[in-house]
């Protein structure tokens, strides 16, 4: 609050704005004549957790690969921290966890997490090195002793742990996950969630998580982004106002049930 | 206390059952093909010696063991030109072979313009191209490694050019968000990920090596385990004619041993 007075005092004249980690202005993803998204106009909130929903088709992922410049949009405007995708890219702003780990099979658990600091460096590119080293992430996500396993020697939600870890090592302000634990079964599942819950609030690093579950949608997120399909357009951004930190005991409230039952209709007439 | 000891001793002796149990799978393992053979050998030799087959016919395994000693100067003269072919025709073939699909793998056009070549060439008879690789490089030993080479590079191609594109869509969207190179996602990715279908490959090319070459010292050499077959089959000597297709084949399995140790050693996933 303090610090909000000060700098309207210093600069009275543009308005307080919200720190923004990306921001969409009537973006639009085309494939061919096929329109994956139309006109997507929304602001992400820096160190937010947002959970992106919808109906299959309804480009979900397609959203989340147009914010890290895997594909181009067709009209409208993208920025990543008021930069374009690509500078974003480059400057490692971002980082990405699949839906499947996409760990490189014939290097350790320990070496899968270096990755990012080994690419780029041998052309003089300027990785930034997180404040954590690799070592520290993967005890972070729980997986300390098994730096020397080979990926065949993990299990599924090993897997995905050590893929949160090699995104978190450039230390990026921005997380954007696709379905990470969709291959999951539903314990390992809740554990990851609440593990992933505690490294958001620990990194303060903003995340987009892509989910087909809309329990997984409402206890994660503080916002859920609804999205309508044919063609994918925005539906609704859904404040989720549940006491922080969140608990497995919450999901048995009837505030949450609430959340969940409100989505479930919505997503109905989506 | 007695319950603390009796508990590790129940677990050694279920160690100990299994270990027995793993010894005896692994003797059977060995024993019952090796007990086979031999089987077979005494067979051929109780046959041979029951129906008086005459040794230029079909020798006795103990005539062609006796060759194998007697003549065993001769057979390893022989054998090291047939070695250093074969070794030098699989190195060849296999580096021409890989370097290849590294440029298909890079170029769609280079892949359009010479595949059909390579298939086109791997469908001539290796035994209608040798004479006209002997005619070429003359009879030394360059037309030789030449058709071992050449009898090596198809099924490398073929298994090298999956391998390099066997790299997942997801992990290459994962190069894409760390802005790896070209050159990058070749090392890191590509090449790792080809190597279990390049060690196929290389499996089947260290055995057909060896034919290649053999095949090469028919058309026309004086030197070499091809050349000592064709020799010893106008001698009618049938003992030396067994005891070279048994180096032959040894020769074969030993460089397919090499590559399997190596492929152990490199491909740990």
């Amino acid at each position: 609050m303090l610090a909000v007075e000060q700098t309207i005092q210093a600069d009275p004249v543009p308005p307080p704005q919200r720190d923004l980690a990306a921001s969409l202005q009537g973006a639009s993803v085309r494939f061919g004549r096929f329109t994956a998204l139309e006109d997507i106009t929304l602001d992400i909130d820096c160190g937010a957790f947002y959970t992106i929903l919808g109906p299959s088709g309804c480009g979900k992922s397609t959203l989340l690969r147009l914010v890290s410049d895997l594909i181009p949009a067709a009209s409208g405007d993208v920025s990543i921290f008021g930069k374009t995708t690509e500078q974003a890219r480059l400057a490692r702003e971002f980082a990405f966890v699949f839906q499947d780990a996409t760990l490189l099979p014939w290097r350790s658990a320990l070496k899968n997490v270096e990755l990012p600091l080994e690419i780029g460096r041998s052309r003089g590119i300027d990785i930034p090195a997180g404040n954590r080293s690799p070592r520290e992430l993967l005890e972070l996500v729980g997986l300390k002793g098994r730096e020397d396993a080979m990926p065949h020697e993990l299990s599924g939600g090993m897997r995905q742990r050590v893929a949160i870890a090699r995104a978190l090592v450039c230390q990026p302000k921005l997380l954007l996950m696709d379905e990470p634990f969709g291959a999951l079964d539903e314990m390992t599942r809740d554990r990851l969630n609440l593990q992933l819950l505690d490294i958001w609030r620990e990194t303060g690093t903003t995340i987009l998580f892509v989910t087909h579950s809309i329990a997984e949608a409402v206890f994660l997120g503080e916002k859920v982004v609804m999205l309508r399909a044919h063609p994918g357009r925005l539906r609704e951004v859904v404040d989720i106002d549940l006491p922080a930190p969140r608990t497995i005991k919450q999901r048995d409230s009837q505030e949450f049930n609430r959340y969940c039952g409100y989505l479930r209709d919505l997503l109905e007439t989506c | 206390m007695a319950v603390v000891e009796e508990i590790p001793n129940v677990a050694d002796d279920v160690e100990a059952q299994e270990v027995a149990a793993a010894r005896k799978e692994k003797i059977t393992a060995i024993g019952v093909p090796l007990g086979t053979a031999l089987g077979l050998l005494l067979l051929w030799e109780a046959g041979v010696t029951l129906f008086g087959v005459p040794t230029y016919i079909a020798p006795a395994p103990s005539d062609v063991a006796v060759a194998f000693v007697e003549k065993f100067p001769i057979l390893m003269q022989n054998f090291w030109p047939t070695l250093f072919e074969s070794v030098a025709g699989f190195a060849v073939g296999n580096i021409a072979a890989i370097l290849i699909a590294v440029a298909f793998v890079h170029s769609r056009h280079v892949e359009r313009a010479f595949f059909p070549i390579a298939v086109f060439i791997n469908t001539i008879p290796i035994l209608a191209i040798a004479p006209i690789l002997v005619l070429i490089f003359g009879p030394g030993i360059t037309a030789k490694v030449v058709i071992a080479a050449l009898i090596c590079f198809f099924p490398t191609l073929v298994n090298m050019v999956r391998g390099l594109q066997s790299v997942s869509d997801q992990a290459l969207e994962l190069a894409r968000i760390l802005s790896a190179s070209r050159s990058e996602v070749f090392w890191k990715m590509r090449l790792p990920s080809s190597l279990p279908f390049l060690f196929s490959a290389l499996k089947i090319s260290a055995t057909t090596s060896v034919i290649g070459a053999i095949v090469g010292e028919w058309v026309g050499a004086d030197l070499g385990l091809g050349a000592l077959i064709i020799e010893s089959t106008f001698n009618f000597n049938s003992p030396l004619l067994y005891a070279t297709v048994f180096m032959s084949s040894g020769l074969s399995v030993a460089m397919f041993a090499a590559v399997s140790i190596a492929e152990r050693l490199v491909v740990r996933w």
